[in-house]
């Protein structure tokens, strides 16, 4: 494995095995140890041209806990906002001997572009780009959801997850649809009929337009952020009445089973599509979800990067 | 899967059993037993009593086995020990994964499960178990491994056996049986908690 682009690229055991060496990984983060040498003298690039917090913390607490040297670089203050182009920031970095990128972009396809052109020999992360995909978000996801309700079996089988909200504007609804219907699990989305992207006939999930209807029968409820940043239009009449028939309120939680959980990707808007009640409760994992994800992150770097000349040639 | 194939997926993580050339088909294979399952349980309870006697009794020893083979030696150390002394001694498993030095030189492989006793390694004796000892590289691993953990009293190393070839100034306190093997040979391990039945043989590749 080379790059990690998109979700729909890996294998059930390829994304197992990935939850699985994070897991390991993270009793290593639990213990002791906080360091390891496994990438000692890679360079690894946070090239950010969107804005994240958690995502570029994450990466680069990831990496630096595996020893590699981390270049932070973000769209504001470089000469990304001169308007060089992918291609010749590609190229820099390349000279600068990158062994990885990890691109955040607000253009669908990007990390993409940066993989599929000799630009740069390194491998590509791709941490969201767009209203595409946002695979390390999706596995570190999973990961969450197996650890406190996976049924000891290695994939997520039997269980039921509802993703609600912006699920047109959202990468993270598009990787998590592709990877927990790939380990098994059963994925409706929840939104109004103004945020279901066209196409969603062939996405390996189904649809409501009723959230109370679908609470009762779910052991994950994933609420997505309304992008307002992205919405060109006009999606729904105002906040009050969307976070009335798609907002998570106290009342709504009330109706949960009685082990599901509440998730998140963040940043959240308290208030619109989850309320600050539930989003503090004791079945929100929404700050654990961060924890694991440095840990998901290392595994990614690690299988990306841990290996050698040799790989090239296998299969 | 519906969605189509986007990108280039070239290679999936190796399992953590190395790769052994002599497993291809259509190559004759030289094998001769080195050990029995009769001889490993009786050197595997020698070298219950040789750690005992080196650190009188068990009373500050940890034991880590080094997975996978290494980590289920050391589990029966353990209960050997256990029907000597009347004592569990704690027994734990130490991956060396991450601290490899031939990262690099391999597809990546899978982190096996490292699990410390509660107790710690603190100041304790703690020996090393491993299945077969060669170039050292995995022991110096482990030993920058453990370096990360905590500062043991001793290490000590026990192997079930050593097969010489040394690349590092490294050398077992407790070895079930000294294998003269040539770089040629591999050194096959069989346990019956993973392969069903006990054995310890030497194979070569027909000329």
């Amino acid at each position: 494995m080379r790059h990690l682009l998109s979700i729909a690229d890996l294998n059930k055991s390829e994304a197992i095995s990935i939850l699985d060496t994070a897991f390991e990984l993270a009793r290593v983060s639990d213990g002791a140890v906080k360091k390891l040498p496994t990438l000692r003298g890679r360079t690894i690039v946070n090239l950010f041209a969107e804005d994240s917090t958690r995502t570029r913390i994450s990466f680069e607490a990831a990496a630096k806990r595996l020893s590699a040297d981390v270049i932070n670089f973000s769209a504001k203050g470089s000469s990304l906002s001169k308007g060089e182009s992918l291609k010749d920031t590609a190229m820099t970095l390349q000279a600068m001997g990158a062994d990885a990128v990890v691109i955040r972009h607000s253009a669908s396809g990007a990390a993409q572009r940066l993989a599929d052109n000799q630009w740069m020999s390194g491998s590509v992360v791709n941490a969201g780009d767009g209203t595409h995909e946002h695979p390390s978000q999706a596995l570190l996801d999973a990961f969450t959801i197996r650890k406190h309700l996976g049924m000891g079996g290695s994939d997520l089988s039997g269980l039921s997850v509802a993703i609600v909200g912006d699920v047109l504007h959202s990468r993270v609804a598009r990787s998590n649809v592709l990877l927990l219907s790939l380990l098994g699990a059963k994925v409706t989305l929840v939104a109004p009929p103004t945020l279901i992207p066209i196409g969603i006939e062939n996405w390996p999930a189904s649809v409501s337009y009723d959230f109370d209807s679908v609470i009762p029968h779910v052991d994950v409820v994933m609420m997505l952020r309304v992008q307002q940043e992205r919405m060109t239009d006009l999606f729904f009449p105002n906040a009050r009445e969307y976070s009335r028939y798609f907002g998570l309120n106290a009342e709504r939680m009330a109706a949960m089973n009685s082990g599901a959980i509440v998730m998140h990707p963040g940043p959240m808007n308290r208030g619109l599509e989850i309320s600050a009640e539930v989003a503090d409760s004791a079945r929100s994992v929404i700050t654990e979800q961060v924890t694991n994800g440095v840990s998901v992150r290392m595994a990614i770097l690690y299988v990306l990067l841990a290996g050698g000349a040799l790989e090239a040639g296998s299969n | 899967m519906r969605y189509p194939q986007l990108g280039a997926l070239n290679a999936s993580i190796a399992p953590a059993s190395f790769n052994d050339p002599s497993r291809e088909v259509g190559k004759e294979i030289y094998m001769s037993v080195a050990l029995s399952a009769q001889d490993i349980s009786r050197a595997l309870t020698r070298i219950s009593h040789e750690i005992l006697e080196k650190n009188q009794g068990s009373t500050n020893l940890v034991l880590l086995g080094i997975p996978t083979r290494g980590a289920h030696l050391a589990a029966r150390i353990s209960t050997i020990i256990k029907g000597i002394e009347g004592v569990e001694v704690p027994t734990g498993t130490l991956d060396i994964t991450l601290f490899r030095d031939d990262l690099k030189l391999r597809p990546p492989r899978a982190i096996m499960p490292t699990k410390i006793p509660t107790s710690g390694i603190e100041g304790k004796d703690v020996v090393l178990i491993d299945d077969v000892l060669y170039s050292g590289r995995t022991i110096r691993s482990a030993l920058d491994a453990l370096g990360e953990i905590g500062r043991p009293r001793t290490v000590q190393l026990a192997a079930l056996v050593d097969r010489g070839h040394r690349e590092l100034p490294i050398k077992a306190d407790f070895v079930g049986k000294n294998l003269p093997t040539s770089k040629a040979q591999s050194v096959k391990v069989l346990l019956s908690e993973i392969d069903g039945r006990d054995e310890v043989s030497i194979e070569e590749e027909a000329k």
